[in-house]
């Protein structure tokens, strides 16, 4: 039986990613936020489902596409905004930025700016693990677009050779930049790559929060049982084009509009209010609480100092 | 025990190049369970230049992996294995195949630190090897050192006797940053003295390798032993070679190179690896820029050529420095013999 509590969780962690995302595109556009920006709006009930079956000692290899996966894991959103505006007291100290934004303390391994390289470092990750004899699952969060890049099928199988407690969480938002994802498959059932080389594999509908976590925390489980890696596709679409400048016209105006539709933030609040039972009042405060906390987070950001060239040559010295 | 050199109080054996490596890593993963190597055929077949013989035996599978043929992915799981709290020791077959995991060396691992704000930290190792070695032909000859050295956020490592290659290995497996050691396949059968107690050799620290007078030669792996070769002979005609091996390329000892150089005032610096855009062009630019006023001749580079090693060997031979190159460089650095008509005639097959 699932709580309200928990979906009144779910649902605060779904707005406050689609929060963090359109006040820091308003960021961006005004200047403060520079290089490259790619929003996580359409797809945020695939980092909330799958992030919420994992526990702080799990860890997460995230993507290009890495804010949702952070906030997710359970970063602050002061520290991420000042990691975004470059600033000392950011994650990364401001030496990361958007596209290497990580959380180490809560198993945040970090974004990754090269499609797919972040998948052999969380099979490495979940294969530490291993020989360590810990309880930790990894999940690697990558897209449809890295599934055509060799270490995608290389990384899954070593996971499956050497049973690594891993869940491969492939965001399919049908595009690769903008390249839809026809043109670079024949297969564009993605979930069937791992079936192939011997790896449990499903699709789930990625912009239901409740079918993402349930398929996550299942197969977490079997990962803890010693029956990984995982793979699971989750299908999606991306609301917007693939950074904050591109303006993604090849995206059929029907499909978005569907897809809107079929929004992951409507979808959670309907789960809190029907199957929740939550009033209107009670969503509302949700929102206000998450709306006073980005702008307790972008003025800590914006009041931050940057970080000092002699604090950053004393890290490199040794480089 | 640290670093002094050979002699010592504790014994010694003579031990071939690849056993020494061996030992090394025989001791690391005995003193910390977190040490693991992995590679293509280096369990029970114990490598194809037998540095891992016997490891799998005391150690187990778990922790002496063959891997399937997926450099770039195996190579990425070692570093995802390390930033998470493992010592990973990655084995490359031969570093013509790294050309095919630049991405998790040159991206992920050499970065990871700077982008996690100096919190991260990658203690890997990838250990390759290197260099011409008898007719192995174009992709398994090359010296590719200077495309590791360009990289911020990576030691580089290339031991030249079984004393470094043990002491530098330990090292670099003990090391929180990405370190890459690269062996050369014409020294593993090679063989020196190493101590039976425990040693490390610190990185950053040169050696001279050859105490001389009248020039100082630079070199390191397997030109160290053709650079002293040559300067024996040198010797025979008056010549007083000092050989100096910085060891580690990153860090670079660059106080050694310049006592040398202010002692000797003439240079010559040897790299197996071609000319064009490479290490001792550095070195060279170090020397000039911190010790121009004690040069008492142009600095002399003995490199390879710059094109892929041909795989006839009289051709390969040519290619690459040899002993008698080495010795026409450091007459030309002290102008014992200095006519042109006796400078090597190679030809620059791609300019």
């Amino acid at each position: 039986m699932i709580s309200k509590k928990f979906l009144a969780k779910l649902y605060k962690t779904l707005y406050t990613i689609r929060v963090f995302e359109s006040e820091c595109i308003k960021l961006y556009r005004q200047g403060h936020i520079r290089g490259y920006f790619h929003p996580y709006t359409g797809e945020e009930a695939i980092a909330v489902g799958v992030c919420t079956a994992l526990n702080d000692r799990d860890y997460i290899t995230s993507t290009h596409r890495g804010h949702g996966h952070c906030i997710a894991k359970g970063a602050r959103l002061d520290r991420m905004v000042a990691e975004l505006l470059g600033k000392k007291t950011g994650y990364c100290a401001g030496y990361g930025g958007s596209m290497h934004i990580a959380n180490l303390s809560k198993g945040n391994l970090g974004a990754n700016a090269i499609v797919g390289a972040n998948i052999p470092m969380g099979v490495g990750a979940a294969l530490g693990v291993t020989l360590r004899g810990e309880d930790r699952v990894t999940a690697v969060f990558t897209t449809d677009g890295a599934t055509n890049n060799g270490v995608f099928m290389e990384s899954l199988n070593l996971a499956a050779i050497w049973n690594v407690p891993m869940i491969l969480v492939v965001e399919n938002n049908q595009y690769a930049v903008s390249t839809p994802i026809e043109q670079a498959t024949r297969e564009p059932d993605l979930y069937k790559r791992g079936l192939g080389i011997g790896v449990e594999s499903y699709a789930v509908d990625g912009n239901d929060v409740l079918q993402v976590y349930e398929k996550t925390r299942e197969s977490a489980q079997r990962c803890r049982d010693g029956k990984g890696p995982i793979l699971i596709e989750a299908k999606t679409y991306r609301h917007g084009g693939h950074h904050v400048n591109d303006p993604g016209l090849y995206l059929p105006k029907d499909k978005l509009e569907h897809y809107k539709s079929h929004d992951p933030i409507l979808i959670g609040r309907k789960y809190l209010m029907q199957k929740g039972k939550a009033s209107k009042k009670e969503v509302e405060a949700i929102h206000a609480a998450v709306e006073k906390e980005m702008a307790e987070a972008i003025a800590f950001a914006t009041e931050s100092p940057d970080p000092s060239m002699a604090e950053f040559l004393e890290m490199v010295e040794a480089f | 025990m640290t670093d002094k050199g050979n002699s010592n109080s504790y014994g010694s054996r003579i031990l071939m190049y690849r056993e020494a490596l061996n030992e090394g890593l025989r001791e690391e993963m005995e003193r910390d369970r977190t040490v693991f190597i992995m590679g293509e055929g280096i369990a029970e077949r114990g490598g194809s230049y037998k540095v891992t013989v016997g490891l799998v035996d005391q150690f187990g599978p778990g922790r002496v992996i063959d891997t399937p043929i997926a450099e770039a992915s195996f190579t990425g799981v070692g570093i995802g294995a390390a930033i998470t709290g493992m010592r990973p020791v990655v084995e490359i077959l031969f570093v013509d195949f790294a050309m095919l995991i630049l991405d998790q060396i040159v991206n992920q691992a050499a970065k990871y630190k700077l982008m996690t704000g100096g919190i991260g930290k990658v203690p890997f190792v990838l250990r390759s090897q290197g260099g011409v070695g008898n007719g192995l032909a174009a992709q398994h000859s090359q010296s590719l050192e200077g495309i590791f050295y360009h990289i911020p956020g990576l030691k580089l490592v290339l031991p030249s006797t079984p004393y470094d290659a043990k002491g530098l290995l330990k090292t670099a497996i003990r090391c929180d940053d990405p370190v890459i050691f690269l062996e050369h396949k014409l020294l593993y059968m090679t063989k020196g003295e190493v101590p039976q107690a425990e040693y490390l050799i610190e990185f950053g620290k040169g050696d001279i390798k050859r105490s001389g007078n009248d020039v100082t030669l630079v070199a390191w792996s397997n030109m160290i032993q053709r650079s002293l070769a040559a300067a024996e002979k040198l010797a025979a005609e008056g010549i007083d070679v000092e050989v100096v091996d910085p060891r580690t390329l990153v860090p670079l000892d660059r106080g050694i190179i310049l006592e040398s150089v202010k002692k000797t005032e003439h240079v010559v610096i040897v790299q197996e690896a071609v000319r064009r855009g490479g290490v001792a062009s550095d070195i060279a630019s170090i020397i000039q820029e911190e010790a121009f006023d004690y040069l008492d001749a142009p600095i002399e580079i003995v490199a390879g050529m710059n094109t892929p090693v041909p795989f006839n060997l009289d051709l390969e031979r040519g290619s690459v420095p040899q002993e008698e190159d080495i010795i026409r460089a450091v007459k030309r650095a002290v102008y014992a013999e200095t006519t042109p008509a006796e400078k090597p005639q190679k030809m620059e097959l791609v300019s």
